[in-house]
């Protein structure tokens, strides 16, 4: 299988006050497995609603067009079977659970996905073995995994805590949506070796950013760059170079 | 079409196989005659051999209902009740119950399950022949209610050397009659309300707990309350007291097997809590609360209250409310010695059509009384629920407080939740807390439970949970972890 994901003229759109409009307007794209891509692109194009059409957000409508997943029909799938199927998104703006105790929420995901995929479901022990590993290689303090889910975290916490819960449930395809923004040197540092320590031929990452840094990082196999719903552009790591430097003007011009 | 009439034929099917009619008949009688009159009392007391103060009692308590009015001002509606349409006293069938588990009713067992009853206490439960010595295991005491009158009760030994007196209340009433008149109706008196005058008239059964001056009790009280024999009103009636410096945990839980049809249920639960005494009184409740369209389900009309009469005495109600077409309770505190303290927890679940209009009342008569009240409320489907609280500072509750947290949650659009606070300060110097929130589990939240992988149901269920915590975490153990699982089965077909 040359492709882990295959985007074919994806058009989405989502209902403004009861007139659809159109956010993606034909996203072709494909992510092999194993590698790591970027999405780059202004703000408002449409990547963080690209993330969510792909991990089965119900407010969108798919309009044309094909999602393929490990050669499964992902758009006919609900938003867990594709958790389970091994597709995680970390949001750029992580959800707030007042009251769920983060090692709970984390215990029971981890847990419903193992039983989806027929592996056995971890016990107290197993779990707290596992996520306390993984806490401290991201530089977590346990007393995260004592508090509600995002609550009172700081927009650091929140990240890191997307990359934990994406460490602990294996994916096979993480899409990190502006994981990076808002994170101080050593959190994105923290943050990109979470996502390095996966790097295997059976982990791919969709990288949505707008800082060189992060790449730097994790040195991606390709750069998109996308516009007004849709991918205009793709290249190797010097595109993201050349952003970094001349923005995105050239690329408007070209969507026109 | 009055709520008791839609059974009838059910009835009359069930009084031609198993149940035999009237007290007329000269072998077995289980079902009094149907309907209300001082005969059917005096029945009822015959037939429990109880002393004339008691019958006195009934018939003046009857007297008092008949010039009573069911009271409207609850949020609730329902078709009206027939009170000449109910039977009044049932007996546990005297035919041997199923001799092992795989004789009881699949759906019953199915329900149990759900909830994670320990295999022995669903035999229990479900009114399995126990063999000799079995009980033994059980890790709480038991008097499970099977319809009225109770058929099993253990750990009778342990409690009796600890001086602890837990029996049905009609043993009571023969064993520890002085007790027992001292006591019942002194909370709650025989007229105080139009379903508790009711119940006193007829009651049936119920728990009696007795800790005398300074015993802890050595193991948690559990009395299993389910409703077994169709169209019968259910009229329990509870009474607890505790010496100075005595101390008790009394779980109430019901589990009840699908009904189709509409079932009253009135029952009085009377607390005493002398000087330093203290009542911790848990409920999870979980009767049939209808199907998805609202028919059937048992009407709940409960009076629960306790008394503080001793200083520094405690009273603690937590329930979990998930069951019932209709609730309607308000578990109180009377607070009468300095400085004692008066705790209400709790979560009302409702989903299709259920209603439920509950809350509390603490009544601060003593200086320096204080009193929390944490009340969860969870709307979902079509279903209507209301927080109705009173807090009543009188003008001797100097120095008095009372916090009180109302939480609603709603799930859906087409659901209700009502909050109703009633506060009274005639006391300066008592202070009064008041906090509400309303909020609804948001796209946002489902969709990131989701993309984590849980099933919109266990979504819900951990959303739920966390809302609940507060109240929770103030059950014992072994409630806890059957609540939660409750709490998410009752929402099951809420989402989606
Ligand atoms: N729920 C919504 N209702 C209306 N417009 C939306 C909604 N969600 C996104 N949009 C619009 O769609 C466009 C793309 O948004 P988004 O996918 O968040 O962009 P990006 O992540 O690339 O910054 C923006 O113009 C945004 O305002
Ligand atoms: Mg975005």
């Amino acid at each position: 299988m040359s492709e882990l994901l295959k985007i074919s003229g994806l058009h989405a759109s989502i209902d403004a006050d009861g007139i659809p409009k159109e956010i993606l307007r034909g996203v072709d794209l494909v992510v092999p497995p194993g590698e790591v891509h970027a999405i780059m692109g202004p703000n408002g194009c449409g990547k963080s609603t690209l993330s969510y059409v792909l991990a089965g957000r119900e407010e969108y409508d798919v309009t044309a067009g094909s999602v393929s997943f490990m050669g499964q029909d992902l758009l006919a799938m609900e938003p867990e079977e594709r958790a389970a199927a091994g597709l995680f998104l970390a949001f750029q703006a992580p959800v707030e659970l007042p009251g769920v105790n983060n090692a709970n929420f984390l215990r029971t995901a981890v847990n419903a996905v193992r039983r989806a995929r027929g592996e056995p479901e971890l016990d107290a022990v197993g779990f707290l073995k596992t996520v306390r590993a993984a806490t401290k290689n991201l530089s977590m303090s346990d007393d995260m995994l004592k508090r509600n889910v995002n609550v009172g975290f700081s927009g650091g916490e929140k990240k890191r805590n997307e990359v934990l819960q994406m460490t602990m449930l294996q994916p096979k395809l993480a899409i990190l949506d502006e994981t990076d923004s808002g994170l101080d040197v050593d959190a994105l540092r923290i943050v990109a070796e979470g996502v390095k320590n996966l790097r295997s031929p059976d982990f791919s990452a969709l990288v949505i950013t707008h800082h060189q840094r992060l790449l730097e990082y994790l040195g991606p196999d390709r750069i998109h760059v996308m516009v007004r719903g849709r991918i205009v552009r793709s290249g190797g790591p010097e595109l993201a170079k050349q952003i970094d430097v001349e923005g995105y003007a050239s690329f408007l011009t070209e969507a026109a | 079409m009055p709520a008791i009439t839609e059974t009838r034929e059910q009835v009359e099917k069930l009084g031609q196989s198993s149940y035999k009619w009237g007290f007329e008949t000269d072998i077995e009688m289980d079902v009094a005659p149907k309907g209300l009159n001082e005969d059917t009392i005096r029945l009822i007391s015959a037939r429990k051999e109880e002393p004339d103060w008691l019958l006195e009692w009934r018939l003046a308590a009857f007297r008092v209902w008949q010039t009573m009015t069911e009271p409207t001002w609850a949020k609730v509606t329902y078709p009206p009740i027939d009170y000449q349409d109910v039977h009044y006293y049932a007996a546990p069938r005297k035919k041997p119950g199923p001799k092992s588990l795989d004789e009881v009713d699949p759906e019953l067992l199915r329900t149990y399950e759900k909830l994670g009853i320990p295999l022995h206490e669903q035999a229990l439960l479900a009114g399995v022949e126990v063999p000799e010595g079995e009980e033994a295991r059980l890790p709480v005491a038991v008097d499970a209610v099977f319809d009225s009158v109770s058929v099993a009760t253990t750990f009778r030994k342990t409690l009796a050397e600890a001086g602890v007196i837990f029996c049905p209340i009609s043993e009571a009433v023969r064993d520890h009659p002085d007790l027992v008149r001292k006591y019942l109706g002194s909370v709650v008196p025989a007229g105080d309300n139009f379903y508790a005058a009711l119940n006193a008239a007829v009651f049936t059964d119920g728990s009696f707990v007795f800790i005398p001056k300074g015993v802890r009790c050595p193991m948690e009280l559990s009395t299993y309350f389910r409703i077994n024999a169709r169209n019968t009103g259910q009229f329990e009636r509870t009474l607890i007291v505790v010496e100075d410096g005595a101390s008790v945990s009394y779980l109430e839980g019901c589990t009840a097997p699908m009904r189709d049809e509409n079932q009253l249920h009135a029952a009085v639960v009377e607390l005493v809590a002398m000087e330093n005494a203290s009542i911790k009184y848990s409920t999870v409740q979980n009767w049939y609360p209808g199907d998805e369209n609202g028919l059937g389900g048992i009407y709940n009309f409960v009076t629960k209250r306790g008394a503080c009469r001793g200083a520094k005495s405690k009273i603690s109600w937590t329930q979990v409310e998930t069951g019932s077409a209709i609730t309607w309770k308000y578990p109180s505190c009377i607070l009468q010695g300095e400085g004692s303290v008066g705790e209400f927890y709790s979560v009302a679940v409702t989903n299709n059509y259920q209603q439920a209009d509950t809350g509390t009342k603490m009544i601060h008569i003593g200086k320096n009384t204080r009193s929390t009240i944490i009340a969860k409320t969870i709307s979902a489907g079509h279903s209507d629920s209301t927080y109705r609280g009173l807090v009543r500072m009188l003008p001797k509750a100097s120095n008095a407080r009372n916090f009180t947290q109302c939480d609603s949650l709603l799930i859906g659009d087409r659901c209700g939740a009502h909050t109703v606070p009633y506060i009274e300060n005639r006391n300066m110097s008592a202070r009064i807390e008041h906090e509400a929130t309303t909020s609804k589990i948001s796209e946002d939240q489902m969709f990131y439970c989701r993309q984590r992988g849980l099933s919109q149901e266990d979504a819900v269920g951990l959303i739920v949970n966390g809302f609940c915590k507060d109240v929770l975490k103030e059950l014992p153990m072994e409630f806890a972890v059957e609540a939660q699982k409750l709490l998410q089965i009752s929402l099951e077909g809420s989402v989606g």
